[in-house]
């Protein structure tokens, strides 16, 4: 059954975390990589991405980040147009999104509880402010016994949970995370999921790229897919 | 264990302990050479003043005699008519020994006998007011007395023209070296943000503002500057320290007199260096982060 490209009921861009319209996105002198893309994320949605490899879904990722533009089309993130943001205007959207990415982009040079703290310092806030909620959210991924310890000397999967709790911490309104449970094992990817859930509860919109169809099927979200650029179907 | 609320919280930034030592090394040998110069502009500006301030207070007069008058005379007249004016301390007229002393190094024993020797007086001249040539000159005229007065107006004018030569000159090698200092940071500056293109990306990813990401660089490298001035200006301010103790109030030559409070004149050079730092640091950081840096 040919599958139609997804459209959120929602039209509203007033109760909507993300929307583009009609985005491509290619490098010069290459194929695109994302071709017409129409997606309307509600807040308080949930969206499991899949596809292939190469489909596009890390590309689609870093439009929503605004790591990069746009090649063509719309883009609103927050009800605030996003296609060509001034450098300044950036970081005040960077500040209401939580981002885990596929290669955890941790620093190596801090602790695992200053990882943590990372984006809660970048927004001015004080440690005996921002220490409690960090150990609690460490707690919460496992990693409570490791707060003074590096990146390097975590497993994949530690440093993955430790990438998800620095992405989680501030109580972001949109959560994008690319593959977050890719690097553990299924009863902690579940235990990681069950936390997407819980932040999703509380109004957190969240969009997981992820090749496990499994986990997204139990996820109860909704199923998107790209294949080749394009956005070819979702089911609730 | 220390709670964690009460710990310090970790750089953000790595430390990059390859450079960096090199870079405080630079710093503080340029504070060093700075902190030279401007002691070395302070001095010689003390020494022309000083200079200037005694020919200041200084004029000599040369007296010409009448017919049937001798020169020790008329000297005597003239410095008896000087002694009255207003913003005169004292007129001494000038005995012939000693006018032939001040000019035997110049023409040796063996001509002097045969030279006529000037008939002077000198005249000690008031600090605080002290009176002029043309006025000088007036009260001699007026006495009968066919003078010259040189109030040494002209050797006042070079020495002070020289002193602020060398100020300018201290103010430039001053500058040269906060630019070298700027420069270095700038390439600092440079290469570290290049070596951590990716952690910058990552805090930018984070809500991290161009701002705040430049302020990590300039206070990092402000208070590299701060502790590398503070050790180049330690060593400069020791160095003027001895100089005044072994020399006295005039240092090494008398063309440089060191005071003890060009010690202290010192002392702000590590927040002048911190100074340079920031600027740099920002100014370089903002620029590479807005080219996509």
């Amino acid at each position: 059954m040919p599958v139609q490209p997804h459209r959120a009921a929602l039209t509203d861009s007033a109760t909507d975390t993300a929307r583009l319209s009609g985005v491509s996105f290619g490098y010069a002198d290459s194929p695109s990589v994302l071709k017409g893309i129409n997606l309307t994320l509600p807040s308080g949605s949930f969206h499991f991405l899949t596809g292939p490899s190469g489909a596009g879904k890390s590309t689609l990722l870093n439009l929503l980040t605004l790591a990069t533009r746009p090649t063509t089309g719309q883009l609103e993130l927050f009800g605030e147009s996003a296609a060509t943001p001034t450098r300044a205007a950036i970081p005040a959207f960077r500040r209401r999104m939580g981002v885990v990415f596929q290669d955890f982009r941790l620093l190596d040079h801090l602790s695992a509880f200053d990882n943590v703290a990372l984006p809660l310092r970048l927004a001015g806030r004080k440690r005996d402010d921002y220490a409690a909620d960090v150990e609690e959210m460490l707690d919460w991924v496992g990693l409570g016994d490791r707060l003074n310890d590096r990146p390097p000397t975590l497993s994949g999967g530690e440093q993955q949970r430790l990438a998800i709790a620095r992405a989680v911490v501030t109580r972001p309104e949109l959560i994008l995370a690319d593959e977050p449970t890719g690097s553990v094992d299924a009863a902690m990817g579940e235990r990681l999921l069950m936390l997407f859930q819980s932040l999703n509860r509380l109004g957190t919109t969240v969009l997981i790229a992820s090749h496990d169809e499994a986990l997204a099927r139990a996820s109860g979200g909704v199923l998107l897919r790209l294949d080749d650029g394009r956005l070819t179907g979702g089911e609730p | 264990m220390i709670p964690r609320f009460l710990s310090r919280p970790s750089a953000i930034l790595p430390r990059d302990g390859g450079g960096e030592p090199w870079l405080a090394a630079v710093i503080a040998v340029l504070c060093f050479l700075a902190c030279l110069s401007a002691v070395g502009a302070v001095a010689a500006d003390r020494a022309a003043q000083g200079w200037a301030g005694r020919l200041r207070s200084e004029a000599t007069v040369q007296v010409r005699p009448r017919v049937n008058e001798t020169g020790a005379e008329a000297a005597a007249r003239a410095a008896q008519t000087l002694a009255g004016v207003t913003g005169v301390e004292e007129a001494e007229a000038m005995d012939k020994e000693t006018a032939e002393a001040l000019l035997r190094p110049w023409i040796g024993d063996a001509i002097l006998p045969d030279l006529p020797v000037p008939h002077l007086v000198t005249v000690r001249l008031s600090r605080e007011a002290p009176a002029s040539a043309v006025t000088l000159g007036r009260a001699l005229a007026e006495a009968g007395v066919d003078a010259n007065v040189d109030d040494h107006s002209l050797w006042r004018g070079e020495v002070q023209r020289a002193a602020t030569r060398i100020t300018l000159l201290a103010i430039a090698a001053f500058l040269l070296i906060a630019s070298a200092a700027a420069a270095a940071i700038v390439y600092a500056t440079q290469a570290g943000m290049a070596a951590q293109r990716g952690i910058i990306a990552t805090l930018s990813l984070n809500g991290a503002t161009d701002g705040r990401i430049a302020g990590l660089y300039q206070t990092r490298y402000a208070l590299l500057a701060a502790g590398a001035g503070a050790v180049g200006a330690a060593v400069a301010m020791a160095g003027v320290a001895g100089l005044r103790f072994l020399g006295g109030a005039d240092g090494v030559t008398s063309a440089l007199p060191v005071a003890w409070g060009d010690v202290w004149l010192l002392s702000p050079c590590p927040l002048l260096a911190a100074t340079v730092a920031l600027v740099a640091a920002r100014i370089t950081a903002l620029a590479r982060l807005r080219a996509g840096g």
